[in-house]
């Protein structure tokens, strides 16, 4: 600061400033110059809190922020996934495990393992390691059936890597209004391509009469297929859908080959 | 370390576990130390904007023996553990690790010879944060969480009880290298 100016402007100040908070270098000390710093805090006091109060308040994310992973699903409750494995072919990370298995039409008393999505083939393993997973987006760019896509949830942390493996059950989208727990057949009349093209509203009252018809086979076929487990802890992250949607793996209690369980197929 | 853990098991222990867990908390020092790309989210996190602070982290210290938290933001690579290991040797206890980023928990898409595959190759981790990196806020979520780990710490006899009980059930656990169907 120049001298001309500051003396020049320097009464100017301590005329319209009589707390002395702006101070001129060749005037004598004020009276309150001891206490001025107090007044920038004590202002501070009255100004808009700059800081995020995160877990009380926290600010929306953008709207395309890449988040937690969601497998969502058809209108009708089937899911969109069909085991292609693209997602995990496309990651840089190799985060993601899928396993896809045929969809079977029979009924499960007559040893059938049902329908989870429309077509040939769904994802009947799923897991995303969130421990590798580097939220890149790849995985969603390379999904053909929109299947996989990302939420804005990003509250991860954990202090155990295999609680951070998410297994299918926690990725799949909650089923919504209109939605039915698979499996169960596509609605009459349709196929495959009918899915795609949005002409699938919501559940059907036939496919509604076969998820109520064979709802208490499932309850208890999910109890017992998991009874034999090694660890016998149905929530582990390795016990892929030890809920509803992992009701596929009955047939292999049933019918114990090496080939056909998860272990004997080298997994 | 002190008085405490010289206590008898009981409401007295566990009266002074809970009121130790509630001060240790509100009064941790993380150590300045970022390893790579983490490292400029976790500097956000000392901002206004986030305020470090308001979790009784007023600075980061610059030893690592003031320091109470080791925060590994970043990937560590094979020629860093060393050091990496050192810094949490010279850390005073009771002492914690939060493991940022994918990086430095699984060694992330870098899965190859130069990076440790997960810093608790080295160092026990308390809390794991997943994220490429994390955002400011999951830092924080991590900090969080790992309040609520420390709030319930054992002390004394009852650590020694934990201790044992980790012990055992590690033994009869599951080997890594057994577990099928999981991803590594």
């Amino acid at each position: 600061m120049a001298d001309d100016t500051a003396g020049s402007s320097g009464k100017d100040v301590q005329k319209s400033d009589p707390g002395g908070f702006q101070r001129d270098d060749n005037a004598p000390p004020g009276l309150f110059a001891s206490v001025a710093g107090f007044g920038v805090s004590f202002s501070t006091m009255f100004r808009k809190v700059a800081t995020e109060e995160y877990p009380e308040k926290p600010r929306p994310t953008a709207p395309r922020f890449h988040g937690r992973h969601q497998l969502n699903r058809h209108p009708d409750g089937l899911e969109r996934c069909i085991g292609c494995e693209l997602c995990a072919w496309a990651c840089p990370a190799d985060a993601i495990f899928v396993e896809g298995a045929d969809n079977d039409d029979t009924p499960v008393e007559q040893g059938g393992t049902g329908r989870f999505s429309p077509g040939e083939r769904y994802g009947r393993v799923y897991q995303i390691n969130y421990l590798r997973c580097i939220f890149c987006g790849l995985c969603i760019e390379a999904c053909p059936t929109r299947a996989l896509t990302m939420t804005n949830f990003y509250e991860l942390a954990d202090n155990d890597r295999g609680k951070l493996i998410f297994t299918k059950d926690q990725l799949l989208a909650p089923l919504q209004e209109g939605m039915l727990p698979p499996p169960f057949p596509m609605a009459e009349g349709l196929e495959e391509r009918d899915y795609y093209q949005g002409k699938v509203a919501s559940a059907t009252d036939g496919q509604r009469e076969y998820v109520d018809a064979h709802a208490a086979d499932l309850a208890g076929d999910a109890d017992g297929a998991f009874g034999g487990q090694s660890d016998g802890n149905p929530d582990a992250p390795g016990n892929v859908g030890a809920h509803a949607p992992g009701r596929h793996d009955v047939s292999h209690t049933e019918n114990p080959t090496a080939a056909n369980t998860r272990e004997g197929a080298g997994l | 370390m002190g008085l405490e853990e010289k206590l008898p098991a009981g409401f007295m222990l566990s009266t002074v576990e809970g009121l130790a867990g509630y001060m240790r908390k509100a009064s941790i020092w993380p150590a300045t130390f970022g390893l790579a790309c983490c490292a400029i989210e976790m500097m956000a996190v000392g901002t206004p904007d986030y305020d470090i602070a308001r979790f009784g982290m007023e600075r980061f210290a610059a030893t690592p023996r003031q320091a109470d938290l080791m925060i590994v933001a970043g990937r560590v690579s094979q020629k860093m553990a060393p050091v990496v290991r050192q810094v949490y040797d010279q850390m005073a206890n009771p002492k914690w690790v939060i493991s940022m980023g994918v990086c430095a928990s699984s060694g992330g898409m870098f899965n190859n010879y130069a990076i440790v595959q997960g810093v608790d190759h080295i160092i026990p981790v308390d809390i794991y944060l997943p994220g490429c990196p994390p955002r400011p806020q999951m830092l924080l979520n991590a900090i969080i969480e790992l309040h609520h780990q420390i709030e319930s710490t054992p002390l004394g006899v009852n650590k020694v009880k934990a201790a044992k009980a980790a012990e055992a059930a590690a033994l009869v656990a599951t080997p890594t290298h057994q577990m099928k169907g999981l991803l590594a």
